[in-house]
Order: C-alpha cells, then sequence, then structure tokens
C-alpha cells in the first residue's frame, strides 16, 4: 500500500466550493429551524385568535342594554301600600295589580309611537322582582332600567336593522338607554328572545350529567384500573379486558351517544335527554380514560411498598385498598378530572339521545328533561337571530372558564400530591 | 315509596348490620382477651362488612330485577282486568294508550289525550302500588333474612376477613368486565338496527350507491337514495386529506422544534399550550368555524374567483379539525423521536451533520412508523369527529373534490337521520346505525393498525 493512498488529499475546508456548501447546509438548516418555529407560532396564534375572538363577542353577552322607564306607582297601581306587597299575600296583590300591563301602560306613556317592542319579554317579570325585594318603591315615582328587546340590544351595541338602529338614535338622543350587567344571562334559561336567555338551566344539566358520570365512571373506573394491575392473571380473558378498554377510549364519541339511543332510550325506555342517561351515556365514555390513567397511577407504586406489607401479614386486598390505592389515588384524580373535563365538553353523544329540544326552565331531577351547556352552545349557534351570535360566545366562555378551572385543579393535584418514587 | 327512598333505607338498614356485626366481634375480642379462648381471627369491622354485605348484595340484587320485570306484571294485571277488554287489538294504537295510561298513574302526565287511557288510570295506580308493596317487603324481607342469617354466623373463629376480601375480588372483576359489555353493547347495538336496516335496503346500494337523497319510505328493490359513497368520500376528503394536510406538517414540525431545538422554558411554557388546543372541546372550535373561518374561506374563494363557492364549505371545516389533531400528531411524534437511541443522534452529530441533516436523515427514518401510527390514530380521531362537521360542514351530499364546494360526512348524516321525533324504526333511524357501524369498524380497523405499529416500533429498540 503506497503512502499516497494511506493519507487521502485533506478536504479544503476554507477552498470556495466548500465555504459554499457549508453556507448552504447551514442556510438549510436555519430554514428548517425557522419552520419548526413558525409551526409551533402557527399554533398558537390560532388558539389566541379563538380565544380573542370568542372573548371579544362573549363579553358583550354578558352586557345588556337597559332603557330608563318612568313609572308613576301610585297612580299605576292604585294606591298600592308598600305593606301589602311585602306580606304573605304578596303573590295575590301582585297579580291582582297586573305588572305587565302597568310596564306596558307607562313605556307607552313615555315613549309614544316607538313604545312597541321596546322592552324584552322578561321585562315585565324584572319589574316584578324589583317590587318583591324593594316594596317602598311602589308608594313613589320611580326610573327604573329595564332589559330592551334584542334587536335595539343588537343595534345599540354594533350594526342591526335600519329600523333598530334609528329608534335607538332617537332614545340615545334622550339619553335614555345604557349599558348594564346582564344577571338574566348567569341565573336565567333558555328563551326565544335572546335578551331573556340564561345560562343557568343549561350550567345545572350539565352539573347533574356530570354527578351521574363520576359516580358511575369514578368507582368502575379505579376498580377496574386495581384489578388489571394487580390481580388480573394472564389469561384470555385479561387480554379480551385490555383490547376492549383500549378499544373504547378511542372509539368516535357519537358511537356512544348511537349506544345510549339504542340501549338506555329503546331498550330500558329511560327518560329521553334527561341528566339520567346523558350521564350514563358520558360514564361509558369516560370509564376507560380514567382505566388506563389509573393503571398508570398504580403501576408507578413502587413494588417495595406491596412487599413490606405483605410481609409483615397484609392479606392481597388489604395491600392494594390500604397502601396502593391511598398513595396511586392523586394520580387517579388527575386522571378522573381530565376525563371529566373532557366528557363535560362532549355534544354528540348528548345530541343522540335527545338533548336538543327547547327546554325553558333548569332541571329539577334527574330524570327531567334538561339540556347541557355545550349542546346550549351549539342549539344557539344554530339561531338566526343576530342577538343569539354574542350569547353563544357568551356561553363558550362559561364553558371555557369551566373547564380551566377543572385542568387547573388537576395540574394542582398533580403538582401538590404526586410523589417521585 | 320511592325507588331512591328504598335505595337509602336499604342502605341506612345495612349501616345498622355494619355496626350490629361490628358490636358483636368487639365483645369476642374482650372476652378473648380475658379468657382462655385464644385471638379472634378477624378485625371487628371485617364482621360488620359480613352482616352488611349479606344484607345489602341480595336486597339490591332483587331490586334491579323487580325494577326490570315489575312493569311488564302491572300491565298483565291491568290487561286481565275487565275493562282493558274492549282495548283496541292493533299494536300501535293499543301500546300509546296504555303508555299513557300509565305516565298518568305515575304522575308523569297529568291530562290524558285518549279517553280510554282515562278509564285504565285508576287499573294502573291500582297495580302500580299492589306490586310496589310486593317489592319493597320482598326488598325488606331479604335485607333482614340475610343480615339475621349472617349475625347468626359471626363467632370468634369465623373468618369474615377472607369472606369479604371475597366479595371485594368479585366486584372488581365485575367492574373490569363492565368494559367488555359495553364493546359487546356497542357491537350488538350497532349490528341489530343495521341488519334491520339493510333488511329494508339492500347493502349493495348503501356502500356503492352515489345518491345520497334518503327517503323515509323505502321500496324494496328500488333506489331509495341510501347510496353512502358520497358521505364515505366527504368524510375522508375532510377529515383524511384537508385536516391531515394542516396536521402533519404542523405537528411535526412542532413536535421536531419543541423536542430538538426550543430551549427548557420555551417547551415548558409551549407544550400546555399545545395541549390546550386539544382540550378546547369541538362545539367550541365548530362555532368558530362556521363564525370566523368559513366566511374568510369564502371571501378567499371568491377572491380567487371561484363563483360557486359556500359558505359552509369544506376546507374551512377540514383546516378547523386539522389545528384540533395539531396536538396529537405533535405529541405522538415527540414520543417516536425520543424513542430514537440517543447513540444514532449523537453518531450522525459527530460525523459533522448539522442538526436538521440529523432530524431529516437520522431521526424521521427512524421514528417513521410510530409517526406514521401517530397519523393513523389522527385521522380515526379526525373521521370520527362530529361537532365541527356539522356546524361548520354541509347537509348536502355532494361527490366532488372542490374544497370550496358543500360536502357532508358520515358523523353529519347521522346526526341529521337522528333529528327530529321519528319513531325508532323509521329507515332513517336505522340508517344512521349502518353508517354508525361504518364508522365504528373503520375507526376500531385503524386504531388496531396504529396500535400494532407503534407497538412493533418500540420493541424495534428496546
Amino acid at each position: 500500500m503506497s503512502k499516497a493512498m494511506m493519507e487521502p488529499t485533506p478536504t479544503d475546508w476554507n477552498g470556495q466550493i466548500m465555504q459554499k456548501r457549508i453556507a448552504r447546509r447551514y442556510a438549510a438548516e436555519r430554514r428548517f429551524k425557522v419552520m419548526g418555529f413558525l409551526a409551533v407560532a402557527l399554533s398558537t396564534v390560532f388558539l389566541a385568535f379563538l380565544l380573542f375572538t370568542m372573548l371579544g363577542q362573549g363579553v358583550r353577552g354578558f352586557q345588556r342594554t337597559e332603557i330608563a322607564v318612568d313609572f308613576d306607582f301610585p297612580a299605576l297601581t292604585s294606591g298600592t301600600t308598600a305593606a301589602a306587597i311585602s306580606g304573605p299575600n304578596a303573590d295575590a296583590i301582585l297579580n291582582s295589580i297586573d305588572v305587565p300591563g302597568i310596564v306596558e301602560l307607562a313605556v307607552g306613556q313615555q315613549y309614544g309611537d316607538i313604545s312597541e317592542g321596546l322592552l324584552t319579554t322578561g321585562a315585565a317579570g324584572n319589574v316584578r322582582q324589583m317590587l318583591m325585594d324593594n316594596p317602598g318603591l311602589v308608594t313613589s315615582k320611580q326610573q327604573l332600567w329595564l332589559p330592551v328587546d334584542s334587536r335595539l340590544d343588537v343595534a345599540f351595541k354594533r350594526d342591526g336593522e335600519a329600523a333598530a338602529e334609528q329608534t335607538v338614535a332617537t332614545l340615545a338622543q334622550k339619553d335614555a338607554l345604557r349599558t348594564g350587567f346582564n344577571w338574566t344571562f348567569l341565573t336565567g334559561a333558555d328563551a326565544t328572545d335572546p335578551s331573556a336567555v340564561g345560562i343557568w338551566a343549561a350550567f345545572k344539566g350539565s352539573l347533574m350529567t356530570m354527578a351521574i358520570t363520576l359516580m358511575l365512571a369514578f368507582p368502575v373506573g379505579v376498580l377496574a384500573a386495581l384489578y388489571l394491575e394487580e390481580y388480573a392473571a394472564k389469561n384470555k380473558l385479561t387480554d379480551m379486558i385490555e383490547v376492549s378498554i383500549n378499544n373504547l377510549a378511542a372509539v368516535p364519541s357519537i358511537i356512544f351517544g348511537l349506544l345510549g339511543l339504542a340501549v338506555f332510550l329503546t331498550m330500558f325506555g329511560m327518560p329521553r335527554s334527561s341528566a339520567l342517561v346523558g350521564g350514563l351515556t358520558l360514564a361509558l365514555m369516560t370509564m376507560p380514560v380514567i382505566v388506563i390513567a389509573g393503571r398508570n397511577a398504580v403501576k408507578s407504586v413502587p413494588p417495595s411498598i406491596r412487599e413490606a406489607a405483605l410481609g409483615i401479614g397484609a392479606s392481597p386486598v388489604q395491600v392494594v385498598f390500604h397502601h396502593v390505592l391511598p398513595l396511586a389515588l392523586p394520580g387517579i384524580l388527575t386522571g378522573t378530572i381530565i376525563g371529566m373535563a373532557r366528557a363535560l365538553g362532549e355534544t354528540a353523544p348528548l345530541l343522540m339521545i335527545g338533548m336538543r329540544a327547547f327546554i325553558p326552565a333548569a332541571p329539577e331531577g334527574f330524570t327531567d328533561a334538561t339540556t347541557a351547556l355545550p349542546v346550549q352552545i351549539y342549539l344557539w349557534s344554530d339561531e338566526v337571530n343576530q342577538g343569539f351570535v354574542e350569547k353563544t360566545s357568551a356561553a363558550i366562555i362559561v364553558l371555557l372558564i369551566f373547564l380551566l378551572g377543572m385542568n387547573a385543579l388537576a395540574i394542582y393535584l398533580r403538582n401538590r400530591f404526586e410523589t417521585r418514587w | 315509596m320511592t325507588g331512591t327512598a328504598l335505595l337509602f333505607l336499604v342502605l341506612g338498614l345495612g349501616l345498622i348490620g355494619w355496626i350490629a356485626g361490628r358490636a358483636r366481634a368487639a365483645a369476642f375480642v374482650r372476652s378473648a382477651k380475658n379468657g382462655p379462648r385464644g385471638t379472634v381471627n378477624s378485625l371487628p369491622y371485617y364482621h360488620g362488612w359480613f352482616v352488611a354485605i349479606c344484607g345489602i348484595a341480595p336486597a339490591l340484587v332483587f331490586m334491579f330485577i323487580w325494577q326490570s320485570i315489575s312493569p311488564a306484571l302491572v300491565t298483565d294485571m291491568v290487561l286481565s282486568a275487565p275493562a282493558a277488554a274492549d282495548l283496541p287489538q292493533e299494536g300501535f294504537a293499543r301500546a300509546a294508550i296504555l303508555s299513557e295510561a300509565r305516565a298518568i298513574a305515575q304522575g308523569f302526565q297529568t291530562a290524558a289525550f285518549q279517553n280510554e287511557s282515562e278509564k285504565l288510570v285508576p287499573l294502573y295506580k291500582s297495580a302500580l302500588a299492589y306490586y310496589k308493596w310486593i317489592g319493597v317487603a320482598a326488598t325488606l324481607l331479604l335485607l333482614f333474612a340475610g343480615g339475621a342469617y349472617a349475625f347468626t354466623r359471626l363467632k370468634p373463629d369465623f373468618r369474615a376477613r377472607s369472606k369479604v376480601e371475597r366479595v371485594v375480588m368479585f366486584g372488581l372483576l365485575v367492574a373490569s368486565l363492565i368494559a367488555i359489555f359495553t364493546t359487546l353493547g356497542i357491537f350488538a347495538s350497532l349490528i341489530f338496527e343495521s341488519w334491520r336496516f339493510f333488511s329494508m335496503v339492500s347493502p349493495f346500494e348503501f356502500l356503492f350507491g352515489t345518491e345520497w337523497n334518503p327517503k323515509s319510505v323505502v321500496t324494496p328493490g328500488a333506489d331509495n337514495g341510501y347510496g353512502a359513497i358520497p358521505l364515505f368520500w366527504g368524510t375522508i376528503f375532510i377529515g383524511a386529506i384537508i385536516a391531515m394536510i394542516v396536521a402533519i406538517p404542523l405537528g411535526l414540525m412542532s413536535a421536531i422544534f419543541l423536542t430538538q431545538y426550543a430551549s427548557a422554558t420555551v417547551r415548558k411554557w409551549m407544550k400546555p399550550i399545545l395541549e390546550i388546543l386539544a382540550g378546547v372541546p369541538t362545539v367550541v372550535y365548530g362555532y368558530f368555524a362556521a363564525l370566523t373561518v368559513a366566511p374568510a374561506v369564502r371571501d378567499f374563494a371568491v377572491m380567487l374567483g371561484v363563483s360557486n363557492a359556500a359558505s359552509d364549505n369544506a376546507l374551512a371545516a377540514g383546516i378547523v379539525m386539522g389545528v384540533m389533531i395539531i396536538p396529537l400528531v405533535s405529541s405522538m411524534s415527540d414520543d417516536s423521536i425520543a424513542a430514537v437511541p440517543n447513540a444514532m443522534r449523537d453518531g450522525s452529530l459527530a460525523m459533522g451533520a448539522t442538526k436538521s441533516e440529523t432530524i431529516k436523515k437520522v431521526l424521521l427514518p427512524a421514528a417513521l412508523p410510530g409517526v406514521v401510527g401517530g397519523v393513523l390514530l389522527a385521522v380515526s380521531r379526525a373521521i370520527g369527529e362530529t361537532m365541527i362537521v356539522v356546524m361548520a360542514a354541509g347537509y348536502t351530499a355532494n361527490l366532488t373534490a372542490n374544497p370550496f364546494a358543500t360536502i357532508t360526512t358520515v358523523t353529519v348524516q347521522i346526526v341529521a337521520l337522528l333529528t327530529g321525533d321519528q319513531d325508532f324504526g323509521s329507515p332513517h333511524t336505522l340508517a344512521a346505525f349502518a353508517l354508525g357501524l361504518a364508522l365504528f369498524v373503520t375507526t376500531f380497523f385503524l386504531n388496531y393498525v396504529a396500535l400494532r405499529v407503534v407497538k412493533k416500533y418500540r420493541e424495534a429498540y428496546e
């Protein structure tokens, strides 16, 4: 072998060709890095854009436009006393003085030809509530601020129909309009008039559905996780259980809705669109999530704990329930909260079991027809009335705040209680 | 007495049984300490649990069985009364009257719409009261019998713990079997209803027909508008093509940037932000797609000169769905890149390759199976997604590759077919189950293949 072959000509790193090549390679490196950065940035920008759009519109949903209406109560109620409407038969007396009629009369007197359709449908109820809360009002002349009709509301906040814009301009000249906080939105139920809708009924429906889901999915999920991690023998049955749990975790949610429709509604004849059926359906969906999270948590408990407990004479059941489960519980709870958050935002299975009806009142029991937060968002998004746009976004804000709270709780639990072995 | 009240009564009596059993065992312990008889086998509270379980378990099982058989017994009793003889024999009217009378008798409904049902109300009331009384009496009897039997068996050397633990193990097994029952339930209900559907509409038309315009009354042998090819195409077009064109590059590049380039601080902040994208409910994405993205896409199409762009176009739904999928693709890619042995990366860097060359030529090829598995999972997730397409894509079946046109998907049609109060046996409802079966089988297959691919790939480096 000659010396020349053993020592190949060294690469001329400073030569033009190599420098060019290195520059090209470094440029490619920079391009690649920028592409990666752009991918992350784009996702973030999309998220920010989504949240800002919802926030920008949703804030208006928490506001309402109010109009000043002068009430000459002594004249309108023909001298009803404050004592009469604060006594035990206040209800009957308020019914007898015809509050809706009074409101109509007062608005008619003050605003004349534009008074038609000025107030929202719930305005008379608001007046009635004010009188109940503060009976002293009835003895004197009062100026009350009442919510206006949705068309005017939209026109005052942004662009509405031409006729409504004109009315708003007239009223604004008189200084008769102001923006107030929409308490009805937090306390009311679904309605046909967007300025009278509220989120409370849907929220309560969601809470009741979640309560059923938690009561069923949590114990079953935890027990199944304990069985599979701690006791299950390696056999066909265990394999089947594992395959079905992994499969159920990936089945589209709408399929669970079909199952709920076929089994709970049609076969068992349970009440349609009730929190009970919704909770059952979502429990089947959430259970695999809890099992998978639970198994990971149980798996992370070190074997030395089990061996120590067994060594001092605990039975296998005592080992698991006295030692493994308490240590794994923070992890299981974190997984459970994340699964529950997913179930809370789930819409499609609830649509399948009939939760798409118009329900104008909050549910009283688990078998009452109800609606849920995400379903209410879907129903409002379908409305043609312009006033519903901001209500939908406001409902989305409520849902997102709730989800954020649940996830924050999960992160807190994880950081506070998780032990690294 | 309502079912809930009875349930609480049973649980309350169970608690009393627990206390009684525990007290008795505590007495054993005391006497064992003083006397010559040795120790008590189990701790006192195991005795308590033994009594409580022996009382509650049979009562609850009976309550469950009674709940499911007593409606039939009530109906039998009402029908055997002479007043029920002049009911119409025809099935549907008869069932309607019976169910109305039952609803009134139970207090769910206040006024009757049919005259016949009015007469049956008192009959129903008495029958319901009769069987309810029997049910309550039998439940309590079982509870006391079980509790008393258990109580008499308590002795110092009674092995209460092993008995209780056997019950606990049985409970654990039953909890795990629920997953199997759910899977079987899904399979059975989908297949059963689809079978009924295919007895009306030929499977050939469903699987290969190109016209989707479902008629509510079907004529056998004729074309009933149940050709699902446009739906399958729409689902693939939106979920597997448009959404993936968005999700794969963004998700993969995000994963590469966050694992290979970003500093620890950036990673700490950006990963949760990406996870928020996965946590936003789909109904919110759907609303955003319909409200903001779809009009923007239409304006863009008009700007390009596409005149027939629809406001519920496929592109908007696909893009938003892709964004929803980004975190899934990203985390799966993250996992598989992290699983590539460091020696391979270090070797490549030591040879003088730049970071991007190492990623493109060494890490990605090695991680490819994992990434492909992640993409398959993402596709399965996308084609089963419902709310985004229901709110942003259209309801009109369209066999086209124009992303600005209205295209419908399988999930949209399932929702559409089940809208409105239809009778459960109608072809529309059953068609929804047939579509559900197709969806279930497809996602099952995709998940299975994806998990196999990922598992095989992980084993290769372990």
